[in-house]
């Protein structure tokens, strides 16, 4: 904890100095004091969750009585089956399943080939093309919904999943996120060699351009996933009960009049559970994607 | 935000070549790659054709998508707003001038979500960023399972608007709820979540910190490991302690950073919707009883879609709009004054 340990990479040389400079490097060791505050930051945010399964594995109805359960019920299966059945979560996990699935195969590979031609590729205004881009970000969804919800009604698309799919086929942020990787990860000789040989365009995206863009594929196409699932405005606009996502069919839980508190805690973790699995799987994939959008950005 | 100097860079060497390319002149530029075969063969012709058409077929799919699905729709919001739509009538338009706008500025309720916006936002905004940076800063020390650490810091972020505020409801009950139980440990007597003005607007906010402080740390933790050891260095051989360093070298370095995370999240925050939906429950679309938490999102929804008035809902929809920009103008106003500064 003393600052002399700063002067510690001095006596390195400085090419490894360089490296560290993106990665772990200057880096004090933490003491039991920064041990403590991360402990209560990580209470803070897992408890919640925690708390979650607990409530859904009581049987109150109000689950109001002090002091609040802290510990496991034995009624947590009878409680996720009513909540399955009471929000009709199967149709919604089903219905969530395939637009968060299409629209994450579709923004990654609209993504990758638009990013790969704002990186490498020379064409008229295609400085000016990025900078559109990357301002579209500034336009809230708000603006849309009044005449897309008109247009989706005219098209008899009212609770229909495309009405929710297709404004996200492609993001802004997709294409600045591949454009930002591409532009270091893929070498331009590599593409010179192909077109060398008379390689196509489509020939050069293919044999070059996704096996050296994989892995931001799969970050993008993870932090996509998490973005669909959880989205709520557009579809609890589009969609109507008979028809839900399951963000749309959680808010129905949560409306009901005659609210079972346990019931509705089990509906919450039962449309939290697929994401919760993905981040145990792939956790530190979805926080080095953060961060590098982050540093890129 | 190096990125947009990069992008400002590389267009002028390609604007370059791209301002010659007649037939041939592509060719000429990447001699290189032209094939073997004589200058009019099919294959050398549907090469330059290729070389030419397929930049503009890669990025079509994102201007089609956004001109459809966002631009077009924004101008008709505009041509809405200035109509009188009914969702009842959909088929009965009728001009209405700024009739909408008009009704709005009279109306308390839209000043009163305009108010709730800024106070929540700035009550879920605020220490949001002050405790990313914190956590930051403690992620950014040499820690045993370093990994570990950031996937559970961002776990809430997984966690959807809708489960979230479900949960934090329930803990914020005014009868048995947690957190009043927990202040009940310090003397501190239940507070109506629901209710209180203060209260309820405090408990959306909490939703909004737990669910993005963890993400927000992690773009300042990204941000810190591109700062260069040797600023520390000096920084300790001076005898700045670990604190003095963090505010003396961290902070000035994390300047763009914070300024982007500010904009982002003044941006989540004036679109504030599913939180004080939910948190609402049966009366969600008020914003409470009292609309003591109807920020300008939920009001636009709830007058377009509970009470049906299109309409406005498209004006209430501009008006989002123009605070935006007045938000994007001040955030750069204060960045050049920054810089000058410096």
């Amino acid at each position: 904890m003393t600052t002399s340990e700063l002067t510690l990479p001095q006596t390195q040389g400085k090419k490894v100095r360089t490296r560290r400079v993106m990665g772990a490097g200057k880096q004090l060791h933490a003491g039991p004091v920064t041990y403590v505050v991360l402990t209560v930051f990580a209470l803070v945010s897992l408890a919640p969750l925690v708390w979650t399964a607990i409530a859904a594995s009581r049987t109150d109805r109000r689950l109001a009585e002090t002091p609040p359960p802290l510990w496991f019920g034995g009624n947590l299966f009878k409680n996720l089956e009513a909540a399955w059945d009471q929000a009709g979560l199967g149709t919604a996990m089903l219905n969530s399943t395939i637009v968060a699935g299409t629209i994450t195969i579709s923004t990654v590979l609209f993504s990758t080939l638009a990013g790969f031609a704002f990186a490498k590729l020379r064409f008229r205004f295609s400085g000016f093309l990025l900078l559109l881009t990357i301002g579209t970000m500034m336009i809230p969804p708000q603006l849309a919904v009044v005449p897309l919800y008109l247009w989706m009604s005219d098209f008899g698309w009212s609770n229909q999943l495309q009405t929710v799919i297709l404004p996200t086929l492609v993001t802004a942020f997709g294409t600045f996120f591949m454009r930002q990787y591409l532009v270091q990860a893929l070498p331009s000789e590599l593409i010179e060699a192909a077109r060398v040989d008379g390689a196509s365009s489509l020939r050069v995206v293919w044999h070059v351009v996704f096996p050296a863009a994989r892995p931001a594929m799969a970050v993008l196409g993870l932090l996509t996933f998490v973005f669909a699932w959880n989205d709520f405005l557009w579809p609890i606009i589009a969609l109507n009960q008979q028809n839900p996502t399951v963000q749309v069919a959680l808010n129905s839980l949560g409306t009901g009049y005659v609210p079972d508190q346990a019931v509705i805690m089990a509906g919450a973790l039962l449309g939290t559970l697929p994401l919760l699995i993905a981040f145990i799987l792939f956790g530190k994939q979805i926080v080095g994607g953060i961060m590098q959008g982050a540093i890129k950005g | 935000m190096t990125s947009s100097k990069q992008a400002l860079a590389d267009p002028a060497s390609s604007a370059e070549a791209a301002s010659g390319s007649q037939p041939g002149a592509a060719r000429g530029a990447r001699g290189r790659g032209t094939p073997a075969q004589g200058p009019d063969s099919w294959r050398s012709r549907f090469y330059r054709w290729d070389m030419k058409a397929s930049p503009y077929v890669f990025i079509a799919p994102f201007f089609i998508i956004f001109g459809a699905f966002s631009l077009i729709p924004l101008l008709y919001t505009a041509w809405y707003s200035l109509h009188n739509v009914q969702l009842s009538a959909l088929d009965h338009q009728t001009w209405a001038g700024l009739d909408n706008y008009r009704n709005l500025l009279s109306s308390d309720f839209f000043w009163n979500a305009l108010k709730n916006t800024f106070t929540i936002g700035v009550l879920a905004t605020v220490p949001q960023l002050m405790a990313a940076l914190w956590l930051a800063h403690l992620l950014n020390y040499h820690l045993r399972g370093s990994t570990v650490w950031r996937v559970v810091m961002l776990t809430p972020y997984a966690t959807s608007v809708a489960a979230a505020t479900l949960v934090f409801t329930l803990l914020y009950s005014w009868d048995g709820g947690m957190v009043n139980w927990f202040l009940d440990f310090f003397g501190i007597d239940a507070i109506n979540w629901r209710e209180s003005d203060v209260g309820s607007q405090f408990a959306v906010s909490s939703i909004v910190i737990w669910r993005w402080t963890g993400y927000n740390a992690l773009i300042y933790l990204a941000a810190m490991q591109a700062i260069p050891s040797d600023l520390y260095e000096s920084a300790a051989i001076d005898g700045a302690n670990r604190w003095q360093q963090f505010l003396h070298v961290t902070v000035p370095q994390l300047r763009p950073t914070i300024l982007f995370t500010v904009v982002v999240s003044t941006i989540g925050a004036t679109q504030l919707f599913g939180e004080p939906l939910l948190f609402g429950g049966v009366s969600g679309s008020k914003g409470g009883s009292e609309h003591q938490y109807q920020t300008l999102g939920l009001y636009m929804y709830d007058q377009g879609w509970i009470i049906g008035n299109l309409g406005k809902a498209s004006a209430i929809a501009w008006s989002m709009f123009l605070i935006l920009l007045i938000v994007a103008v001040i955030n750069l106003l204060l960045t050049r004054r920054l810089r000058k500064s410096q």
